[in-house]
C-alpha cells in the first residue's frame, strides 16, 4: 500500500523524452502468477510448504516418475473459479489441460501442465481508481516448476518441492500505460485474490510473481515492438523496470539508429544495477509444441459449481472502502488501511457490529493492533496471530468511554488481554486499572510535581497554558496513568493560579 | 497333481488352494522352466527368485491359516519391463532406464498381487513398447518358441513367450497399437486388449497415452477374462479411468450374434495360410449360430499414417522426462545442461525410439501441428465412425490379427516401413479405443515351419464381455489353443 502515495505522484500520460521533448505513450500489459492456497499440488497429493527441507515433500507424480498420471485437485479449481468470478470473469464450462513443453532440470516431466487455447476463463477485469478499466484477457491455470539452486558450488541442485504446485497465470490487455497504472493494477488485483482466499499473494515467498509486456510509440501509431521483462518480485521493481524500460526504448528510438531500435525479446530486470538485459531472443524462443493432455480428460465446470462458488465470494475491498467512507464516515485513507487485508477489515468489521464506534475501532486497529504485529513481547507474526476477538477491543473502548479506565489505561489493558487471552473486566481489577476520581490524592500528586518548577509556574501565569504539559506528565506517572486527566489538568491550573 | 505348464492360471490357483500343490511349488516350477527356456528365448530383462519365494512362503502361509485366498493364488505371471513395480527393474529395455527401479507400483499390478499372483520378473520388449519384433530391444530379441529363428512379436515379446513357452500361465503386455494382440497371434496363444480407460495406467510407462492399455495373455479365455476382471476399475490415480470393474459375460456362446467381416480386413497381401485360417475360422463363427455380415472400414487404409503421427507426438511428449537428471542413465556431455540432457539422449535412446521421437516433434512443432497432428486428429475421428457405423449392423467384427505369421528375426530390420505394416490390422482398433482380442484359429505353413496363426474379434466401445463371450465359443469349439510350441516347459510333474 505504501506505493499509493507514490501512484499519485507519478500518474501522468505518457513519457516525455529528456532528450528531445516529445511524449511517448507506454503500452503495457501485465501477466500475473499467484500460487493458489490449496492444501495440496494440482496434481497430486503432495502438501507443499514454504521453506521445507529440499525435495521432502515429493511423490511419483511431482518428481514426473515414469507412469505416473497426474490427476486434478479439485481444490484447486474452485479457488480458480473463485478468483475469476471475484475478477468479472466468464468461467468456461469446457476448457482442458495441455502440454508446455521445455528442457529444463527444474522441469521433471519435460512439460509443464498448462492450459493453453482453452482456459477456464476469459475476460474480467479491475476498475483503476480514476476510473480507467483494465482489461484481463484470460487467467489459466498451470502446475508450478521446481527450482534450480545454482549458488551451492559447481553444481546445479535442483528442489522440486513446489513442481505441481498450482498457479493461476492472468494476462491483461495492454490497457496500461504508466508505472503508477501497473502498480495500482497489481495492488487491487493481489487484494482481490487474496480477499477470496484464493493465494497469499505473498511477492517474497514467490507466491505472486509478475512478468511485464512493453512498447512505446507516438500518440496515433500502431503498436512497436514489444519486450518481455521477467524476473520482478516487487511492486517497486515493476514501477522501476517500466520507467527503466520505457526510457530506454525511447532513447533506442530516438537515436534514430534502426540497428539501436527495441527487439522482440525477453529481458531480465536486474535489481542490483537498476537496469533490464537481455535474457534470450525471439529467435531462441521456445517451440512449446502444445497439445492436449492425453492424462486428463477436459475440465467440466457445471453451473451449479460457478454458483456455489460464487455465492461464497466475500464483499471485495473495493465495495467495503466505499461503504466505509459513505455510511461509517471514515476518510479515504482508513478506509484503505483497514481494507488492504480481509482479515484486518473482517475484525473491524465485527467490532463495529459489536457496537464500537467505527472511528475508534479504526483508530485502536490502527494505532495499537498493527503494532503489535512484530512486537517480541506479543508474538504475532500476522494481523490474525494476534490473539484477540473483536469482543476485546470493544470492551476496552467501552471502560474507556464510560470513565472506568483512561485511555493510557486502555492500552496497558488491550495488550494484557493479547498476551494472557483472559477478559477485560477481569484483568481491569486485577491490574488496578480504574481511574483515580479521588481530587485530594490528584492534589497531593500536583503539589509534588510543582515543587522547583518556578520557571514554568511562571510561563503558564504569563499566558502560556501549553507549558502546563510538562507537569501533566509527570502527575499522571505518579498516579501510573490510572488518575482521571481532566481532574489531574484542572487542579494543576488551579494550583498555580492560586500561588 | 497335473504338470504346472499344463494349467491355466484358474486351474493352477484352484489346486493351489485346494492344498494339491503349494505357492512355492509353482514358484519353483515356474523358475525351472526359466533355467531351461529363458537363455534361448531371452524372455525376461530381470527377474527376481528370491522375492517371488518369499511372496510364495507368505501366500502358502496365508493358505495354512485357513486365510480368505485371492482368485489368483500362487499363480507365478511375468511382466512386461514397463510396468513399475517396487523391487523390480522396470527399464523398458532401453539403456537410458536401465537400473531404475520404480519407487511404487503400478495399480493394476498391486490388485493381481492382492488377488494372490506372484510377479516373477520383467519381460522382453522392444524399447519403450516401440517395434513389432522386439528387435528394437536394447538388450537382443525374443525368440519365438514355434521357431527360435523368428520373432515372437512386439512389442510385449516376452511375456507372449512365457505364456507360450510355458513358463507362466499368464503374463501382462501393453497394447498401444496391436503390441499384445499380434505377439499373442504370433506365439499362438490368447490376447486381449480391453476397451481403452478400462485397466488403470498409473504405473505402466506411457508411450502412446491415448492408446496404452494393459492387456492380459494366457492360455485360455476364461484367465483373460479373470485377469481382465480383477485390474478393471476406477483407480484414483488415473483420472481417464473408467468406472467400470464388473466384466459381465453375456452368454458363452455367439448364437444370434451379428459379426461383421471388413474387406479391408482381407485385402491384397495377406499371407494364404493366414486369409484361409481366418476364413475358416468365420466358418467356425457361423456353425456356432453366428450371422456373418459384410462391413467396411473405409478410412482403415489411413490408420498407420494417423497411428504414427498421433503416437509418435504422444511418445515425444512421454518420453520428455528421460534427460538423465532425476533417474536412469546420465552422460555428462559438454558440462552444460542442454549438453548432458542431449548427451544422454544421445546414448540413452535406440535408433527407433530416436526415429520416433524426431517425428512426433516434428509433427507438433509451430507451423507443421495443424498439418500432421491437428489433421490426424480428424482423421481419427473418421476411423472411430467407421467402427460405430460398421456396429450398427453387427455385434462383433472379426478378421486377421496380423497379416502374415511370426517373421524371421532380421527380415524387416531395414525397412521401418514393412515393420509398420505388420500392425495395419490391429491400429485401427486402437485408435477407436475399442475392446479386442487374438485367439488362436490354427496354423500355416511356412517353408515347412508350423506357424501359429490368430484371429481377431473386435467389438463396440465397452464390449469388452461380448468380446471374450465370442472367444470362449470359439475356444471351446477349436483345439487350436492346446497345441504346444516346440520350446514349452514340459519337464517335471510340478
Ligand atoms: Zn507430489
Amino acid at each position: 500500500m505504501s506505493s499509493t502515495g507514490d501512484t499519485l505522484r507519478l500518474r501522468e500520460s505518457g513519457y516525455v523524452s529528456k532528450r528531445t521533448g516529445t511524449r511517448w505513450m507506454v503500452v503495457i500489459g501485465l501477466e500475473v502468477h499467484c500460487q493458489l492456497k490449496t492444501r495440496t499440488k494440482l496434481f497430486c497429493g503432495c502438501e507443499y510448504r514454504f521453506g521445507a527441507e529440499p525435495n521432502s515433500i515429493t511423490c511419483p507424480k511431482c518428481t514426473g516418475q515414469p507412469g505416473a498420471l497426474p490427476v486434478l485437485n479439485r481444490e484447486a479449481l474452485a479457488l480458480a473459479v473463485r478468483t475469476a468470478l471475484a475478477l468479472g470473469c466468464e468461467v468456461k464450462e469446457k476448457s482442458k489441460f495441455d502440454r508446455k513443453h521445455y528442457f529444463y532440470c527444474d522441469l521433471p516431466k519435460g512439460y509443464q501442465i498448462s492450459q493453453y487455447d482453452q482456459p477456464y476463463c476469459t475476460g474480467g477485469g479491475i476498475r483503476l481508481a480514476h476510473g480507467k478499466f483494465v482489461r484481463l484477457t484470460r487467467i489459466h491455470m498451470e502446475e508450478d516448476a521446481g527450482k534450480a539452486i545454482h549458488d551451492r558450488g559447481d553444481k546445479t541442485l535442483v528442489d522440486l518441492n513446489r513442481a505441481s504446485v498450482p498457479l493461476i497465470e492472468s494476462v491483461t490487455e495492454a490497457d496500461i500505460e504508466s508505472a503508477a497504472e501497473a502498480t495500482e493494477y497489481l495492488a487491487s488485483f493481489k487484494e482481490i485474490v487474496q480477499y477470496c482466499g484464493a493465494s497469499d499473494c505473498d511477492m517474497e515467498k514467490g507466491t505472486l510473481r509478475c512478468d511485464v509486456n512493453i512498447s512505446v510509440r507516438l500518440a496515433g501509431e500502431p503498436l512497436r515492438t514489444k519486450v518481455e521483462i521477467k524476473n520482478l518480485n516487487s511492486f517497486r521493481f515493476v514501477a522501476a523496470a517500466i520507467e527503466y524500460e520505457t526510457a530506454r526504448q525511447v532513447e533506442a528510438y530516438e537515436s534514430g539508429d534502426p540497428a539501436q531500435f527495441p527487439v522482440q525479446e525477453t529481458r531480465l530486470w536486474d535489481p542490483n544495477l537498476g537496469v533490464t538485459r537481455t535474457m534470450r531472443s525471439k529467435e531462441s524462443a521456445h517451440d512449446y509444441r502444445y497439445f492436449a493432455d492425453p492424462d486428463l480428460p477436459p475440465i467440466r465446470i457445471d453451473r451449479a459449481f460457478i454458483e456455489r462458488e460464487r455465492s461464497s465470494l466475500p464483499e471485495l475491498p473495493a465495495s467495503r472502502r466505499e461503504r466505509y467512507e459513505s455510511a461509517m464516515g471514515l476518510s479515504a485513507k482508513d478506509a484503505r488501511v483497514l481494507t488492504a487485508e480481509r482479515v484486518v477489515a473482517d475484525f473491524f468489521e465485527a467490532c463495529v457490529r459489536l457496537g464500537g464506534k467505527a472511528k475508534d475501532c479504526s483508530n485502536w486497529i490502527q494505532n495499537e493492533l498493527f503494532c503489535m504485529v512484530g512486537d517480541a513481547e506479543i508474538n504475532a507474526a500476522t494481523f490474525d496471530e494476534i490473539q484477540i476477538r473483536p469482543h476485546d477491543l470493544v470492551s476496552v473502548l467501552e471502560l474507556i468511554e464510560k470513565g472506568v479506565i483512561q485511555g493510557n489505561a486502555g492500552r496497558t489493558l488491550l495488550r494484557a488481554i493479547v498476551k494472557t487471552g483472559r477478559n477485560a473486566k477481569s484483568l481491569v481489577t486485577e491490574l488496578g486499572l480504574e481511574q483515580v476520581q479521588d481530587t485530594l490524592q490528584i492534589e497531593t500528586w500536583c503539589r509534588e510535581a510543582l515543587v522547583g518548577k518556578d520557571k514554568i509556574i511562571a510561563d503558564v501565569k504569563s499566558g502560556k497554558p501549553n507549558a502546563l504539559n510538562a507537569l501533566f506528565g509527570p502527575v499522571m506517572k505518579a498516579s501510573g496513568g490510572k488518575a482521571n486527566a481532566q481532574v489531574v489538568r484542572e487542579t494543576l491550573q488551579r494550583l498555580i493560579e492560586e500561588m | 497333481m497335473s504338470a504346472y505348464s499344463e494349467l491355466d492360471a484358474v486351474a493352477l490357483a484352484a489346486e493351489t488352494s485346494a492344498g494339491k500343490r503349494s505357492a512355492q511349488d509353482n514358484v519353483a516350477a515356474c523358475f525351472a522352466a526359466v533355467g531351461q527356456l529363458d537363455r534361448e528365448l531371452n524372455v525376461f530383462l530381470n527377474t527376481d527368485r528370491l522375492r517371488a519365494e518369499a511372496a510364495a512362503i507368505e501366500l502358502d502361509r496365508r493358505a495354512a491359516a485357513g486365510e480368505e485366498l485371492g482368485a489368483l493364488h500362487g499363480v507365478p505371471i511375468a511382466l512386461k519391463a514397463n510396468m513399475c513395480t517396487v523391487g523390480f527393474e522396470s527399464n523398458c529395455a532401453s539403456r537410458i532406464l536401465a537400473g531404475y527401479k520404480a519407487p511404487y507400483t503400478a495399480t493394476f499390478v498391486e490388485r493381481l498381487v492382492a488377488a494372490g499372483a506372484i510377479p516373477v520378473g520383467m519381460t522382453n520388449m522392444d524399447e519403450f513398447a516401440m517395434g513389432s519384433s522386439s528387435e528394437n530391444s536394447a538388450f537382443g530379441p525374443t525368440r519365438n518358441p514355434w521357431d527360435k529363428a523368428r520373432t515372437s512379436g512386439g512389442s510385449s515379446a516376452g511375456s507372449a513367450a512365457a505364456v507360450a513357452a510355458g513358463i507362466t500361465p499368464i503374463a501382462l503386455g501393453s497394447d498401444t497399437g496391436g503390441s499384445v494382440r499380434q505377439p499373442a497371434a504370433l506365439c499362438g496363444i490368447f490376447g486381449f486388449k480391453p476397451t481403452y480407460g478400462r485397466i488403470s495406467r498409473y504405473g505402466l510407462i506411457a508411450f502412446g497415452s491415448s492408446l496404452d492399455q494393459v492387456s492380459p495373455f494366457a492360455r485360455s479365455v476364461r484367465d483373460l477374462e479373470l485377469v481382465t476382471r480383477l485390474m478393471s476399475g476406477t483407480d484414483v490415480n488415473d483420472s481417464t479411468c473408467l468406472d467400470e470393474p464388473e466384466l459381465q459375460l453375456e452368454h458363452g456362446d455367439v448364437q444370434g450374434l451379428r459379426i461383421g467381416v471388413p474387406k479391408e480386413y482381407f485385402a491384397d497381401g495377406l499371407e494364404a495360410g493366414v486369409r484361409a485360417r481366418c476364413e475358416e475360422a468365420i466358418a467356425t463363427l457361423e456353425r456356432l449360430g453366428a450371422t456373418i455380415v459384410p462391413v467396411t472400414l473405409p478410412h482403415s487404409q489411413h490408420a498407420i499414417a494417423v497411428y504414427y503421427v498421433v503416437a509418435t507426438a504422444e511418445a515425444s511428449s512421454n518420453l520428455a522426462r528421460f534427460e538423465g537428471v532425476r533417474f536412469g542413465a546420465r552422460v555428462e556431455g559438454d558440462g552444460s545442461l542442454q549438453g548432458m540432457f542431449a548427451a544422454t539422449r544421445e546414448a540413452g535412446f535406440g535408433p527407433e525410439v530416436k526415429r520416433r521421437i524426431l517425428l512426433g516433434t516434428y509433427v507438433l512443432s509451430a507451423g507443421y501441428y495443424d498439418a500432421w497432428y491437428g489433421r490426424a486428429l480428424k482423421v481419427r475421428t473418421l476411423l472411430r465412425r467407421d467402427f460405430e457405423t460398421a456396429f450398427e449392423s453387427c455385434d462383433l467384427i472379426v478378421g486377421p490379427t496380423s497379416p502374415e505369421p511370426a517373421f524371421e528375426l532380421g527380415s524387416k530390420t531395414d525397412d521401418p516401413v514393412a515393420m509398420y505394416l505388420s500392425d495395419v490390422l490391429t491400429v485401427p482398433v486402437s485408435l477407436a479405443g475399442l475392446p479386442a482380442a487374438s485367439v488362436p484359429c490354427g496354423f500355416t505353413d511356412v517353408g515347412g515351419v508350423r506357424l501359429p496363426v490368430g484371429l481377431q474379434i473386435i467389438g463396440p466401445h465397452r464390449a469388452d464381455a461380448r468380446v471374450l463371450c465370442a472367444a470362449r465359443a470359439f475356444e471351446a469349439a477349436t483345439t487350436h489353443a492346446r497345441e504346444r510350441a516346440p520350446a514349452f516347459a514340459h519337464g517335471g510333474a510340478a
